[in-house]
């Protein structure tokens, strides 16, 4: 083969098969994807979780991960902030003409990785070639289904005035090892983004308590974007202290140098759990037991008060509140 | 006006200087300050250093407010 | 992070607000000049540690809130002209000119990137010898010496193809124009501290002296505001107004000279039109004839159609700190930052975008 990707095998003749079969599936390879049948064929019963995301990351590669990484435990994680178990992906990936085969090899590595981790088979998949142009070198798609147990009932409605609000660890390193890698921003650190999957983690959670209320994972628009969610669909009140808030030196440092708040910037292997006030120490413990969950901590608590709103009590007192993301996370000079 | 923090110089290489803050490394002009030395602290203001961080008057003023916050008390 | 957390003690500032509460008896009217003191005003919530008698109005201080529309129009209609790269700092690109943004341009595929400094700019002429560059140089007096710099550095390297459109504007001169103006009763300023580093103390001394207000140079912590506001408090019982240096680690009343020294080496005064005020006297920055090459407005000509003012857009009124943007109403009703009316709110620094992310009200 060459050593990059030609429209040729987006076409469905024997560059696509050869692509398929040397590039995907020996490192993906489980019974039902093996099949290569139209569909792939599975059994479930009960309640199921199903969730789809785009992923179209720039850059494809960056400290800690890759688009590949990125595009598995976006999707688990999807399914994991419902209580879901998940079990199988679908990928569906759309390659710019020209791509390196070399690049598209270690993604594939990063996805092998990333779906053995979490335990979950990708069983169905698909790739196109645009071109050159017309991708920005490639963009996946990834939907996932998960099962639901019946005890569990977690929904972004559920929060309760009285519940206590848990962030899993720091805020603000995913976004900020993205950044540093932008053409201009031109700052290193060691700081690698906390791509990661969250379903053990979650199903540790699930194990400890069954009084777990709301689920999320602060994304894009960040821990405050997260939190307003939260507050608008239980339409209750929440206040969070930024002294209890983690946020590594590197990335207040960065955000400093860029004008940014960590409340607003992505994190991909974090969560946001909202539960009962007497479970709050136990889950805790058990959070900090997990690799990503040694930060926890307890950053707040959910009120009938202001409906709808986040409100911080900054650590110098006074309190304020704390918007949704408007707009895009942009550099300032002022 | 204007965002400016104060990095540390860790090194210097003709007109620029290799800064840190909290573990984040940047190159920075330092045509401004010419007369930075290393450990020197400097202003960052997009990619410049646009003055010296004056230490001793940063302890001063904290000193000055560490007496404020004991004076403001009594009282 | 050394000369920042040190700043933001708790303890330290509960003493300040103590000491000011103690201190001030009258009602006084203070004017945080600069964008980035009335964000940090706000994200530190600063209004609520002092006591009511100090009222705080924002000015005009944001580089993006005051760069004139046409102006604007001019920067988004050379987006579009062929072959032209635009570099701007990330401030500038949502604002509404008369009739798009450059982010529209972008979408509508002009070439618009956003740089942390004129150094990529620099760069990215480097790397497109095809294309002209073209940065757009907003900013006040902070950011016009890293502009020369940068200018300087293009002709050292021999690059040809790197413009700047010289939008800068200067400090003590529209703080003039506003005293004069008389349109708001001010008893002090609280003055931009890295705007300072480069000017020093000296140019303010006209404040005081001409229209008995004091002016305390701040820097950007929560305590370097908060110890400003003492100082300016002190001199206002006192019936003393003058200039001081809240922010000594900062800022020498000299000031920095070699910046001046290459901002002077690129840039004449000249007047400059302020959104919301209009033109004012010997306060921008144009490229000096003998760096005209670089003049994006030189080498460049683009037909404009004639500026225009979003309807209701209140502006101008709180650039010049006659109103705050609680008095205007389209604010948060109309005018959010996802649908902004006027520059106020798209920028990031501006008073009403400001207001609105930290969920400003009458008491708060």
């Amino acid at each position: 083969m060459d050593d990059s990707i030609l429209l040729a095998h987006g076409s469905g003749g024997k560059l696509s098969h050869e692509l398929v079969e040397k590039k995907f599936l020996p490192f993906l390879a489980n019974p039902a994807l093996s099949k290569l049948d139209d569909s792939a064929i599975f059994e479930a019963s009960g309640r199921l979780a199903f969730t789809t995301d785009g992923y179209v990351v720039n850059p494809i590669f960056f400290p800690g991960g890759d688009i590949g990484k990125l595009a598995i435990c976006g999707t688990v994680n999807d399914l994991a902030m419902n209580g879901a178990r998940p079990l199988y992906l679908s990928l569906a990936a759309i390659i710019e003409e020209g791509f390196l085969l070399s690049d598209l090899e270690r993604i594939v590595q990063s996805i092998k990785k990333a779906a053995e981790e979490a335990e979950v088979s990708i069983i169905a998949g698909d790739t196109k070639v645009v071109n050159r142009g017309q991708a920005d070198k490639l963009f996946i798609t990834t939907s996932g289904v998960g099962i639901i147990s019946p005890a569990v009932d977690i929904s972004g409605a559920n929060a309760r005035a009285g519940d206590k609000v848990l962030l899993s660890g720091t805020i603000g390193d995913h976004g900020i090892a993205i950044m540093s890698q932008r053409e201009g921003l031109k700052f290193s650190m060691t700081l690698k983004s906390d791509c990661a999957p969250l379903n053990k983690l979650v199903s540790q959670m699930l194990e400890v308590s069954s009084r777990i209320h709301c689920m999320r994972d602060p994304t894009r628009g960040g821990l405050a974007t997260t939190l307003n969610e939260l507050a608008r669909q239980s339409k209750v009140g929440i206040v969070v202290e930024e002294a209890k808030i983690p946020v590594k030196e590197e990335v207040k440092a960065a955000c400093e140098l860029l004008g940014l708040d960590p409340l607003y910037v992505a994190n991909e292997g974090k969560l946001v759990a909202i539960l009962d006030p007497a479970d709050a120490h136990k889950i805790l413990a058990r959070m900090r037991k997990n690799r990503y969950g040694r930060g926890a901590a307890i950053i707040g608590e959910v009120t009938k008060e202001h409906p709808g709103k986040v409100v911080m009590k900054t650590k110098l007192g006074p309190s304020r509140i704390v918007d949704m993301l408007s707009g895009e996370l942009l550099p300032r000079i002022c | 006006m204007c965002l400016a923090v104060p990095v540390k110089i860790v090194s210097i290489d003709g007109d620029e200087a290799e800064t840190e803050i909290a573990g984040v490394r940047r190159r920075v002009s330092i045509v401004f300050t010419p007369e930075a030395k290393v450990g020197d602290y400097v202003l960052l203001h997009t990619g410049y250093a646009i003055g010296i961080v004056d230490e001793v008057e940063a302890e001063e003023t904290l000193k000055l407010l560490e007496e404020i916050a004991s004076l403001s008390e009594v009282h | 992070m050394k000369f920042i957390d040190e700043y933001q003690d708790s303890k330290l500032a509960r003493g300040l607000a103590r000491k000011i509460a103690q201190r001030s008896t009258k009602t006084i009217r203070l004017m945080e000049f600069c964008g980035g003191h009335t964000h940090a005003i706000l994200r530190y919530g600063i209004r609520q540690l002092v006591p009511r008698t100090v009222e705080m109005k924002s000015g005009p201080g944001c580089p993006v809130c005051v760069t004139a529309t046409a102006d604007l129009d001019k920067a988004i209609a050379l987006a579009h002209l062929p072959n032209v790269i635009i570099t701007t700092f990330g401030d500038m690109i949502r604002v509404p000119g008369s009739y798009s943004s450059l982010q529209k341009a972008k979408a509508e595929g002009a070439d618009v990137r956003i740089v942390y400094s004129t150094i990529d700019a620099v760069e990215i002429a480097k790397a497109n010898p095809g294309k002209s560059v073209i940065f757009i140089g907003i900013g006040f007096e902070t950011t016009a010496p890293t502009i020369a710099a940068s200018l300087l550095r293009a002709q050292q390297e021999k690059i040809e193809n790197f413009y700047v459109l010289s939008l800068n504007k200067l400090t003590p001169p529209v703080m003039k124009a506003l005293l004069d103006s008389g349109e708001v009763k001010l008893d002090g300023i609280v003055c931009p501290g890295h705007v300072s580093v480069i000017i020093g103390s000296h140019p303010y001394e006209f404040i005081p002296r001409d229209y008995g207000v004091g002016c305390v140079i701040s820097g950007f912590e929560p305590l370097d505001i908060l110890l400003c506001i003492d100082k300016l408090v002190e001199q206002i019982e006192k019936g003393k107004p003058k200039v001081e240096i809240a922010y000594l680690r900062g800022v020498k009343p000299e000031g920095n000279r070699k910046a001046r020294q290459l901002m002077d080496s690129v840039f004449e005064i000249d007047e400059a039109n302020w959104r919301g005020i209009g033109i004012v006297p010997q306060s921008g920055l144009r490229i000096r004839r003998k760096y005209e090459r670089f003049d994006a407005d030189k080498a460049f000509s683009v037909s404009l159609k004639p500026p225009r003012e979003p309807k209701g857009c209140r502006c101008g009124d709180v650039i010049r700190g006659s109103a705050t943007p609680l008095e205007c109403k389209l604010f948060r009703k109309v005018c959010t930052p996802e649908s902004p009316v006027g520059p106020c709110m798209v920028s990031s620094e501006g008073a009403c975008a400001a207001y609105y992310q930290y969920g400003a009200t009458e008491d708060s």
